[in-house]
C-alpha cells in the first residue's frame, strides 16, 4: 500500500505541464519497473480514462491501484497523485501572495498573462483536428463558444447538454439510418 | 463562511464530474464559475494561477483547484489558515467525483466503451470541449490581461507581441510550455 502511495507521490511529483505528459512516467515506473500491468492493459487504462471526466492522471491512479488492492489501493495511489501538487501549489500560494505587490513580480507577470492565454488558445486547433470536425459538426464548437463567452452560460451546462445532445441525436436518427442500410 | 466552503465544494465536485476533455477544458470551467459567476478571482489573478499551476509538478487541473480554493478564501477576506482548508475543499471535491465514478464504472465502461450510445454521446462532447476552450481563451483575451490600448499603447502592443510570440512557439514550434511562460516572464520584466 505504502509503495502504492510513494510510487504515485514520486509521478506526481516529477511531471510537470499535465496529464499526457505523465504517460511515459507512469509506463516507466509502473510496467517496466514494477511489472504491475502489462503494457496493453495500461494502453486500455488510458484510453478508458481519456473517456471519463475528471483530472486524467488521477484517473490513471485510481485504476491502478484498485486493479491492485482494491477500493483501498484506489485511495493510496489518488492521495500519492495528489499530494505532491498541494503541498506545492500551497506553500506558492502562500509565499505569493505576499509578493504580488513587488514590481518585479508584478512586471514579470504582466509579460507572462498573454503567454498564458496563448497556450490556452493554441490546443484549440488541435483539438479541432481530434474531435474531427467537419461542416457537418462545425457548428457545435462555435455555439458553445458564443454561449459561454458572449451569454454567459456556464461551461459545466455546455458539456451537459452536448452529451445530451450527442446521445439524443444517435438515438433518433442514426437508428434510422441504420435500419435502411 | 459555511456557505463560502459549500459553494466551493459543490463547484469543484460539478468541475470534477463534468471536467471531460483534460486540464484545460477544466481550465475553462474554473474560470467559468469562480471568475464568471462567483466573482471570487478576478481575471488577472486567475491567469496568474493557470501560469503558476502550468509550471509547477503536477497535473494542471489539482494544481488549479488548491490554488483556487485558496485564493477565493483569502480573497474573501479569510486569513491563511481558513485558505488553506479552501484549498484542501476543493482539491478533495474535484477528486471526488473521479473517484466514485472510476469504482463504479470502470467495469462497465470497459465493456461498453464501443457501444453506438457511449460513442454517440463523445460525438457531441468532443466538438463542445474544442469550443470550451475558445471560450477559455476569448474569455481571457482582456483588459486586465493586455493593457488597454487607449491607456497604455505600449503595454498592449508589447502583450499582443507576446501572445503572438507564444502561440506560434506553442503551435509550430512545440516548445515547451515551462520554457515559453519562462521567456515571456523575463520579456515582461524588461519591457513592461
Amino acid at each position: 500500500m505504502f509503495e502504492l502511495f510513494r510510487t504515485f507521490f514520486h509521478i506526481g511529483l516529477f511531471t510537470i505541464g499535465g496529464g499526457y505528459a505523465m504517460i511515459p512516467l507512469i509506463e516507466d515506473k509502473v510496467v517496466s519497473e514494477k511489472q504491475w500491468i502489462s503494457k496493453e492493459e495500461l494502453m486500455d487504462l488510458i484510453a478508458v480514462a481519456q473517456s471519463c471526466p475528471g483530472i486524467f492522471a488521477v484517473n490513471i491512479s485510481i485504476f491502478i491501484g484498485y486493479k491492485l488492492r482494491k477500493t483501498k489501493g484506489a485511495f493510496f495511489s489518488a492521495l500519492g497523485t495528489v499530494m505532491p501538487s498541494f503541498l506545492i501549489i500551497l506553500l506558492i500560494a502562500l509565499v505569493f501572495q505576499q509578493f504580488r505587490e513587488n514590481w518585479v513580480v508584478e512586471r514579470i507577470f504582466r509579460g507572462i498573462r498573454p503567454a498564458v492565454v496563448a497556450l490556452i488558445a493554441a490546443p484549440v486547433f488541435r483539438m479541432a483536428k481530434s474531435a474531427k470536425l467537419s461542416k457537418y459538426n462545425f457548428w457545435i464548437p462555435v455555439v458553445a463558444a458564443i454561449a459561454i463567452w458572449l451569454l454567459g452560460v456556464s461551461p459545466i451546462y455546455v458539456i451537459l447538454l452536448a452529451g445530451i445532445g450527442g446521445y439524443a441525436y444517435g438515438q433518433f436518427f442514426k437508428e434510422e439510418e441504420e435500419t435502411e442500410i | 463562511m459555511i456557505i463560502l466552503f459549500l459553494r466551493l465544494f459543490w463547484t469543484f465536485f460539478l468541475i470534477g464530474l463534468f471536467g471531460f476533455g483534460g486540464g484545460y477544458a477544466m481550465i475553462s470551467m474554473i474560470q467559468g464559475e469562480v471568475v464568471s459567476h462567483y466573482h471570487w478571482l478576478t481575471t488577472g489573478e486567475f491567469t496568474d494561477i493557470v501560469a503558476i499551476s502550468q509550471s509547477t509538478p503536477g497535473p494542471i487541473g489539482i494544481n488549479s483547484a488548491t490554488y483556487v480554493g485558496y485564493s477565493s478564501v483569502v480573497n474573501a477576506g479569510y486569513s491563511h489558515a481558513w485558505g488553506v482548508l479552501g484549498s484542501f475543499i476543493a482539491s478533495f471535491a474535484v477528486v471526488l467525483p473521479s473517484f466514485v465514478l472510476m469504482l463504479l464504472i470502470s467495469k462497465f465502461l470497459m465493456k461498453y466503451r464501443h457501444h453506438p450510445s457511449v460513442e454517440h454521446v463523445f460525438q457531441g462532447l468532443r466538438p463542445a470541449v474544442v469550443g470550451l476552450l475558445a471560450a477559455a481563451a476569448l474569455l481571457l483575451i482582456n483588459r486586465e490581461n493586455f493593457g488597454s490600448l487607449h491607456d497604455c499603447p505600449w503595454q498592449f502592443w508589447i502583450s499582443v507581441g507576446i501572445f503572438c510570440f507564444a502561440f506560434v512557439s506553442q503551435r509550430v514550434y512545440h516548445i515547451n510550455p515551462i520554457r515559453i511562460i519562462i521567456m515571456c516572464g523575463v520579456a515582461g520584466f524588461l519591457l513592461l
